[in-house]
């Protein structure tokens, strides 16, 4: 087993349960079943006039999903402060691979309607059939992009 | 929107922020060492978070007929058509360059990762693409 978790174990479990217990809490208080990549669509609705960032999907809700992204950004915080023992940690992944990235990563997700926390965590918990299939289809793209990466000397 | 649900979703969202933290998912290079097969922790945080969720949804709607501050459960059905896979497809790629996704590039800026700014400002302008082409076809049809 060590070979396969190198870093441990214990951390992955306890977090993966509080993602879970973040997801239930948000469905049992509200009823709302999300992930977190639509949010970059629904808060271009505030300043883009374009139709697609205004349909009513996206600014009816991107009041609330700007809350839930304030509360991951204090999550963080929170963790940051107690169990992180006040050490920021800063990526040595170059800027270029977090730009283009993003951008790719960005589009993707959002034409294909989630992401890893959307059909990851919440499709795929509800047992949804095209989650499922996305969920395969992007650990497989990234599998190979990451390897490629890193056969070409990237970070 | 009541204030008792975005207080709801934002207690929520802090408790998913401090487990992708907790779960180092905040940090890109775990994630890349899991996409290349170095370490496979990523498989417990997407299990422990499946697993919990599922629950939830399968359980809760039994138990209480509505949720505490609103009408009814709301579903949300992912669609099975083309985009659905292409755009993943399309995710992937990105994500394996950079092992950033949204929710870790957003509970990241909490625990000090200012780089994944870099990443957030792709993820932004990727999502205004998407929108743009998007409402090309819109206006065409």
């Amino acid at each position: 087993m060590a070979a396969l978790f190198p870093y441990g174990m214990q951390h992955y479990l306890a977090g993966g349960i509080l993602l879970g217990i973040g997801v239930s809490l948000v469905f049992v208080l509200t009823g709302l079943v999300t992930g977190m990549s639509t949010f970059f669509s629904s808060t271009w609705s505030y300043v883009s006039q374009l139709p697609f960032f205004q349909q009513d999907r996206f600014v009816s809700s991107r009041g609330w999903r700007l809350m839930l992204a304030i509360g991951l950004v204090l999550g963080g915080l929170i963790y940051l402060v107690t169990a992180g023992g006040g050490q920021p940690f800063q990526t040595a992944v170059s800027w270029w691979q977090l730009a283009l990235g993003g951008f790719i990563a960005g589009f993707g997700a959002r034409m294909s309607n989630g992401c890893t926390s959307g059909h990851g965590i919440c499709g795929m918990a509800s047992l949804q059939l095209p989650s499922i299939l996305a969920v395969v289809t992007f650990l497989v793209t990234a599998m190979i992009t990451a390897n490629l990466v890193k056969a070409l000397g990237g970070v | 929107m009541p204030a008792s649900t975005l207080i709801a979703v934002l207690l929520g969202g802090v408790v998913f922020g401090f487990g992708l933290s907790l779960s180092t998912m905040v940090k890109p290079e775990v994630v890349l060492s899991f996409l290349r097969f170095q370490d496979f922790g990523l498989l417990l945080v997407l299990g422990g978070a499946v697993v919990v969720a599922a629950l939830a949804y399968q359980i809760v709607p039994r138990i209480l007929g509505k949720p505490m501050l609103a009408r009814e459960f709301g579903r949300h059905p992912s669609e099975m058509n083309a985009q659905t896979i292409r755009g993943a497809a399309l995710f992937g790629i990105g994500w394996g360059l950079c092992g950033v996704c949204p929710g870790p590039a957003i509970a990241g800026l909490g625990t000090g990762n200012w780089p994944l700014l870099i990443a957030i400002v792709g993820l932004f302008a990727g999502a205004y693409a998407h929108g743009w082409l998007a409402s090309q076809s819109m206006k065409r049809t």
